[in-house]
């Protein structure tokens, strides 16, 4: 009812609707970087840097051994 | 003591600390490909090794993150050629987990931001992921996936197409509906209207 017709051409019906499909698509894109930072500052599960110990200890050449990995934890298992 | 296996010594430990750094972004990047913590974890696991028996391979001073992440990517899709039976179990409990809330203390949205990304073709959850989350260009992500730029940027428009309209339908049912028909019929709408290749 309020519309002049030398206005119609410059505000196409579309527009208002990508906009909002933008600031969606924003949320979205938010959220979803929260999705994966919330794993990434999870604690690491200790079973990872385990493994990573037992291979190094298996990798370590014999004779760079004594050398090289400075303190052979006495106490733990 | 010679100087050469000194350096080598040195060259590992830094190798060593900046996998270790890592773990994190590939513990996250194995969960948006799982879906399922456990199995995410071993996979990430099984990655990290691999890097790690692959350290003389890798280039000091290029993107570390990107070849792990590479490493990890080719980890999961060899496990799931192995067992294609496994991925078929995994899509139908995708499915069942429509229904179900995981967990309730998480909020709703991201909730249903997590199962809609289940129900993405994976080659276009991983896309978004690399590059939506993971903090990586359309380049890297490419490399990432052995697949063309353009094909990248593909697979990520037809990715938030498709999340928008899973997001917009509501998402999903708890009621017990087939939520699972539901939504492939929303992603196969999103599809067409993106104009699939």
């Amino acid at each position: 009812m309020t519309d002049t017709p030398d206005r119609k051409p410059r505000r196409r019906p579309g527009e208002p609707d990508v906009e909002e499909a933008r600031l969606r698509q924003q949320a979205i894109g938010v959220k979803l970087r929260q999705l994966f930072n919330d794993v990434v500052n999870e604690p690491v599960p200790d079973e990872f840097l385990e493994i990573l110990r037992r291979a190094d200890e298996k990798s370590a050449p014999p004779s760079a051994v004594g050398a090289a990995s400075g303190s052979p934890t006495g106490d733990c298992d | 003591m010679n100087p050469r296996a000194d350096m080598e010594v040195a060259a590992e430990d830094r190798f060593r600390n900046d996998l270790v750094s890592l773990i994190p972004q590939l513990r996250a990047f194995a969960r948006t490909l799982c879906g399922e913590a456990a199995a995410a974890d071993d996979l990430a696991q099984d990655a990290m090794m691999k890097a790690w028996d692959a350290r003389s391979s890798y280039q000091m001073g290029t993107n570390m993150k990107a070849w792990t992440f590479m490493i990890l990517r080719n980890q999961f899709y060899s496990d799931k050629r192995r067992s294609w039976r496994q991925t078929q179990l995994d899509q139908e409990a995708a499915e069942r987990t429509l229904v179900a809330v995981d967990d309730p203390a998480s909020p709703l949205a991201l909730d249903e931001l997590r199962q809609a990304l289940k129900m993405l073709p994976s080659e276009q959850r991983e896309a978004l992921v690399l590059v939506g989350a993971g903090g990586f260009a359309y380049e890297e992500a490419a490399a990432i996936c052995a697949c063309a730029v353009g094909t990248v940027k593909s697979r990520v428009s037809r990715a938030r197409r498709a999340l928008l309209a899973v997001l917009e339908a509501g998402g999903y049912d708890r009621d017990g509906a087939p939520a699972g028909d539901a939504m492939r019929s929303i992603l196969a709408d999103a599809e067409r209207l993106s104009g699939s290749r």
